[in-house]
């Protein structure tokens, strides 16, 4: 599969799979038999929540079990909680995680007080699948002028967003309906794979645009440097710019909501198996990976790696147990005998890395300052703060430094250190 | 599923298009065959002993500096040999083996280990070390004293020396077929036209060297030469004759795209190419070396952090 994707001569042209014609429906993930939800609140003594082991819980219900917080979580299942324990997330954040087991029978009663609001839509669905990015609305330091609708995926392979707006269109209609209503913003624009742009003319979004299928056009930076003309400035955000992202799922959910009163509790998720071969399902949110793959009859085995996003920006798990949020828009399975590794030579200064990097950072300079934990230096001399995360320069690389692995860890850690100083003193 | 499965955990992405640094060496050396190979026809076994003892020295003095420095051991990458290989390109086949044991170990150490290592030197290791020997033994260094005693089919002066000191009549022997035959003397591997240029063409299709520093490289000689040869074509050679002699398609295509001693961005790698090829004819014409090209890839190689500096705006970079 790579040998197919890949410009064999280094310089990589890599293309964003387009889904056959009329994509296959997307097979349900019939029974998880256990799903896992989680709130994002540090879980640390059983008096803390008001649910225990035991208590009946039904599809699309809404659960705030916190007594000090509003933190909640939507059931995807109905059944009983069975276990309550905490949950480490990446780069130290804590979770709380419930277990439900899951019931013969499946109740999901409808939602009765939906309005076009923004206090709604945040109620019910702010871990709807797809992530809604509610929280950019509504912000008076930072006012949004454009929500973009992005029917794009950033990772190859990965085709969830691609599948929705391909066979959801009525429903990202109502949704863009709704968030225009809602939020108040002027403009809503859909930006959707260029070869499929016809045939979005009847969405109710105000502008529609194009985006290209080279690897990494759906970064939405790269969304709003080709398609709007909009260059976001060196560690700015697009919401710092006035434009929210929206991803088309997130958007097609909203829309269902309010078409159905039902708050949607399945997430598409773009399964890539060892050969590269690409397969969108539907997963109850909080399904364990293992479940998924099981289902899919995706044969794991020792020493294979397993990824929760793409081939070039996921994040490699160490088991299956993990679930699936409301984010997760692929699961790829990648074979031993393909996993490659990092090597340790230093930078040849062959310049491979420049010429891929979609932003024009001089990454061969850029590495070694990071090599050298001189993040504030990179940033400042060599643009760290303009890459759009793509990982093009870590493929590339002759000496197979880990050159990706080091930007997210100086972007996090110069992250850190301003959160630091920009803190209220605390006495 | 069993949960005593291990997964590898590792960084995205996690996908890579296979290329490596033993895959470069090994390609270069494998481009330097055809030159070395004729070198080999035409001085024989002298020629086979210069450039194994040359390889081997290289070796040798990689896994000594490795053990030094602590590092991984890294001989088998094929840089060293490559380095070896490419001293060897440039010296006579008549080379004492004392010379080439300096020459290769100069190389290796002071032209590589001591600045860091692969990646970090900043001139290419095969022009320091030449160029000390040049100062040091110019006696052993001059084709015409080194080759005098071989029975050659072709004009046994080396062709710069010629064109230097008796102008543009003396070398008219030498047809522009001649010199792609490697009909000429000079070091065992940087004779054979024909055969360089094959191995840069391979080179550049590979990518293991960047065209645009070789291709402004041989249009600037060709360029400076042909200025030179229009002001005065008594006293200076055409631009076909300083294309195919001396270390031109040597340095063209093994010694200046060097990664580590040169520019990547598009504009640097065109002036560091059209920069050494103007110098490099400079030398050789008005200069007092017979051939430039080392001197020109030595100061090309100082003033390329320079040149880098010349790069495209990144993305959202605030002025
Ligand atoms: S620096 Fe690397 S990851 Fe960042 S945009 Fe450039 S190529 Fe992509
Ligand atoms: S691709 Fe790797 S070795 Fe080449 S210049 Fe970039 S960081 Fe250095």
């Amino acid at each position: 599969m790579m040998k197919q994707l890949q410009g064999k001569s280094g310089a990589s042209v890599f293309q964003y799979a387009l889904l056959p014609q009329a994509p296959l429906p997307a097979v349900t993930i019939a029974d998880p038999g256990k799903a896992t939800l989680l709130i994002d609140q540090t879980y640390e003594k059983k008096s803390q929540v008001d649910l225990t082991e035991g208590d009946a819980v039904q599809t699309g219900q809404k659960l705030a079990p916190f007594k000090d917080s509003e933190a909640y979580v939507i059931s995807s299942v109905t059944g009983k909680v069975s276990a309550i324990y905490p949950y480490p997330g990446d780069f130290g954040k804590n979770f709380t995680a419930f277990d439900i087991e899951v019931a013969a029978d499946d109740v999901a009663p409808a939602v009765e007080d939906l309005e076009p609001t923004m206090a709604s839509l945040r109620t019910y669905l702010v871990d709807a699948p797809g992530k809604p990015a509610l929280d950019l609305l509504g912000d008076p330091t930072r006012p949004i002028h454009t929500i973009v609708v992005s029917g794009v995926d950033t990772d190859l392979l990965v085709a969830s967003n691609q599948y929705v707006v391909r066979t959801e269109i009525d429903a990202i209609a109502k949704g863009i309906e709704i968030l225009k209503a809602a939020s108040g913003v002027e403009t809503i624009a859909i930006a959707v794979p260029r070869d499929l742009i016809a045939g979005f003319g009847h969405t109710g979004a105000d502008e529609l645009k194009a985006v290209s299928l080279d690897y990494p056009s759906g970064q939405p930076k790269l969304i709003l440097y080709h398609a709007f003309g909009i260059e976001v400035p060196a560690g700015k955000t697009c919401a710092d710019m006035g434009y929210a992202f929206f991803s088309a799922e997130s958007v097609a959910n909203i829309g269902k909501t309010y078409e159905t009163g039902q708050v949607p509790v399945e997430k598409m998720v773009t399964l890539i198996d060892k050969q590269g071969q690409v397969k969108v399902v539907a997963a109850r949110l909080g399904t364990p990976v293992a479940a998924i793959l099981g289902a899919a009859g995706i044969q794991t085995g020792d020493r294979d790696r397993l990824i929760l996003g793409g081939p070039m920006t996921g994040t490699a798990l160490y088991d299956a147990k993990q679930v699936v949020r409301a984010d997760t828009d692929a699961i790829m399975v990648q074979d031993a005998a393909d996993v490659t590794l990092v090597s340790d030579y230093s930078c040849i200064n062959c310049g491979e890395c420049v010429r891929s990097c979609p932003t024009r950072i001089q990454v061969n300079m850029l590495v070694r300052f990071l090599e050298a934990g001189q993040y504030e230096d990179g940033a400042e001399l060599y643009d760290l703060h303009s890459c759009v995360d793509c990982g093009l320069c870590s493929y590339v690389c002759v000496a197979r430094i880990p050159i990706y692995q080091y930007i997210r860890l100086a972007k996090y850690e110069l992250a850190r250190v301003n959160a630091v100083a920009e803190a209220p003193d605390e006495q | 599923m069993s949960s005593k499965k291990m997964f590898i955990v590792s960084h995205a992405p996690f996908w890579h298009n296979g290329s490596n640094i033993p895959e470069r060496c090994y390609g270069m050396i494998w481009a330097a065959m055809p030159a070395v190979a004729l070198g080999i026809v035409q001085y024989g076994m002298p020629a086979v002993g210069v450039v194994c003892l040359a390889i081997a020295t290289a070796v040798l003095a990689e896994w000594l500096m490795n053990r030094a420095t602590k590092r991984t051991i890294t001989i088998t990458d094929g840089n060293a040999a490559l380095l070896g290989l490419l001293f060897a390109m440039l010296v006579p086949a008549t080379t004492p083996w004392w010379v080439v044991m300096v020459g290769t170990l100069l190389t290796v150490i002071i032209g590589l280990h001591i600045f860091g290592g692969l990646g970090a030197n900043p001139f290419h290791p095969v022009a320091v070390s030449m160029m000390m020997l040049t100062v040091s033994w110019p006696a052993f260094m001059d084709f015409n004293a080194a080759l005098v005693n071989y029975e050659l089919s072709f004009n046994a002066v080396y062709p710069l020396t010629l064109a230097k000191n008796l102008g543009t009549a003396a070398v008219a022997d030498f047809t522009t077929l001649d010199l792609l035959l490697g009909r000429q003397v000079g070091g065992i591997g940087s004779t054979f036209g024909l055969g360089l240029i094959g191995g840069g063409l391979y080179l550049m299709a590979k990518r293991y060297i960047r065209w645009e520093i070789c291709l402004s490289f041989l249009a600037s000689i060709f360029i400076t030469a042909l200025i030179f040869h229009m002001a005065a074509p008594d006293r200076f050679a055409g631009p076909l004759f300083h294309l195919l002699t001396g270390y031109t398609l040597v340095a063209a295509f093994f010694l200046l795209p060097e990664s580590s001693s040169s520019p990547v961005n598009f504009i640097p790698m065109l002036i560091y190419g059209a920069g050494a090829g103007f110098l490099t004819i400079l030398i050789r014409n008005i200069g007092s070396y017979h051939d430039g090209v080392l001197l020109a890839v030595l100061l090309m190689n100082i003033v390329n952090p320079l040149l880098d500096k010349i790069r495209p705006k990144a993305l959202g970079k605030v002025a």
